[in-house]
């Protein structure tokens, strides 16, 4: 489980984030939702310490994240994966090299169980065969499911995915949504993803969380966001003339009933 | 003001640069891996730079040598002067200055807008230790071995130039070579030659580091990397000049 307490994060006179707090269960899929730059991303960055936040707890299983030092950091990071929202994998290496990274890094593991465990990761995420191309050499699609691979070989007891289906087809987002939903339940992993896609919230979104011009402005899930009377949420819900039209049918048949 | 917040960012960059690396086995690979993309890439360009280089010193101090006064072997002993002085040392490192500096600062920079950095960052990894060091090792291990070879080839150079040219003897040359050769004068260019390495990996890599934006920026900070590190080539040149030679 991951808690974020009273998180503020300002850069110069702009403040990003004030006084989030949260709390992302273990084995769900907990959703960062809300506007382009209203702070989604700054705090999925200050919970995983790419950014240090100005005030605030951020507790990993009970351990205060901003106040380690950088070796306990590192020892937590190795229980991280993240998918970023380019998949940030390593150019210069093949799809077996990139996922075995981590791996090579931190485990104490011959290359013969390297190798097992990279042939896993991307059976997992069907991608059996794979190894010897070049992340260039791949679709969208796919070099999303090779970030997920490499954040999933270390067994990581937290997921962070950014953005994780911007730029893919509806049905490719569909499938990596459901691959993350599935390794979430599997390994019991606290999942955090940032997303704008309504597909992606109403398939996965456990918990949800929706950030408004740096505030926590409504948590729930994907059952009560469609009835939420909030404002801010509806607008962002319902975007769409056509998500209007949807929500007024919906509207007019309850009033029949 | 950013001047000097440039200064701090830098040698603070230095202090997680120099630390152990995480795994020895991984930097043991990422060294020979930069020692071939720093080293063994640019001998085509060095011995090409230092045959032709070589050759036209040769040439120009023979075309100046007309007074009778002045020994014959002079052309050799100011080639062999010249080269290991200043050309093979600091022309060329500014020439790899160019090469290798330009290519670091886009390679660090591309991987800093495509969140590859962030990703190591996030895994546990000592981004700037896992990139930097192993850079920065090869460039202090293999620029004294392209300097040297430098110097013989640019060496050479003159000698062909003068021999076809029908502007010396080959034993005049060499006699001219080995005239008041001093062996502190390869160690004074070997030390500058280690200096101006360490400049090039850090400069360019600080530039492509702390890149923001997208592929323009990454553009414009290897130029930057570039022109700064043929400054601070420069500056550490006279520094080094008048610590060694003068002192």
């Amino acid at each position: 489980m991951i808690e974020v307490k009273h998180v503020n994060k300002s850069f110069g006179k702009t403040q990003v984030l004030k006084d989030i707090s949260a709390t992302f269960e273990k084995g769900k899929v907990n959703l960062i939702i809300g506007q382009s730059g209203h702070g989604k991303t700054v705090l999925a960055k200050c919970i995983v310490g790419l950014h240090e936040v100005d005030s605030g707890e951020i507790l990993f299983n009970g351990r205060d994240f901003c106040k380690m030092n950088r070796v306990e950091r590192t020892s937590i990071r190795q229980e991280i994966g993240m998918l970023f929202q380019g998949s940030a994998l390593f150019d210069s290496m093949t799809v077996e090299e990139n996922v075995m990274f981590p791996l090579l890094m931190f485990k104490k593991m011959t290359k013969k169980e390297m190798l097992t465990r990279v042939n896993f990761c991307l059976e997992r995420v069907n991608l059996t065969g794979r190894n010897s191309l070049f992340p260039s050499e791949c679709s969208g699609g796919m070099q999303k499911r090779i970030g997920i691979a490499r954040a999933i070989a270390m067994n990581p007891k937290y997921l962070f995915c950014d953005e994780p289906n911007s730029g893919l087809d509806p049905k490719t987002a569909i499938l990596i949504d459901t691959l993350i939903r599935e390794i979430t339940y599997e390994y019991q992993i606290t999942t955090v993803a940032i997303t704008h896609d309504m597909n992606s919230v109403m398939e996965i979104g456990d918990n949800i969380l929706f950030i408004h011009n740096g505030n926590n402005w409504w948590t729930g899930n994907k059952n009560n966001i469609i009835t939420t009377e909030n404002l801010e949420v509806t607008s962002f819900v319902y975007a769409s003339e056509f998500m209007k039209e949807i929500k007024d049918s919906i509207t007019e048949k309850n009033k029949n009933k | 003001m950013k001047l000097i917040e440039g200064f701090g960012k830098y040698f603070l960059m230095l202090t997680i640069v120099f630390r152990t690396p995480e795994k020895f086995s991984v930097f043991r690979r990422r060294l020979f891996e930069e020692l071939e993309h720093i080293g063994i890439n640019s001998i085509p360009l060095v011995a090409l730079m230092s045959s032709f280089i070589g050759g036209v010193i040769a040439l120009q101090t023979a075309s100046n040598m007309s007074n009778p006064l002045l020994p014959t072997y002079t052309v050799g002993y100011i080639t062999q002067s010249s080269t290991i002085l200043e050309f093979s040392p600091t022309i060329i490192s500014l020439i790899l200055a160019g090469k290798v500096g330009s290519n670091i600062a886009s390679e660090i920079g591309t991987m800093r807008v495509t969140e590859q950095i962030d990703a190591l960052e996030i895994m546990g990894v000592n981004s700037l230790n896992f990139l930097v060091l192993p850079k920065v090792t090869a460039a202090v291990l293999f620029f004294p071995i392209l300097v040297i070879f430098s110097m013989g080839l640019s060496l050479a150079g003159g000698w062909i130039a003068l021999v076809l040219s029908d502007l010396s003897s080959t034993e005049t040359y060499v006699y001219g070579i080995r005239y008041y050769f001093e062996m502190s004068n390869v160690w004074y260019a070997l030390t500058k030659c280690v200096v101006f390495g360490f400049i090039i990996v850090t400069i360019s890599s600080f530039y492509g580091y702390y890149v923001k934006g997208g592929s323009l920026e990454v553009g414009r900070s290897s130029t930057q990397a570039v022109v700064s590190s043929s400054v601070a080539i420069l500056v550490a040149n006279f520094l080094l000049t008048q610590m060694i030679l003068l002192s």
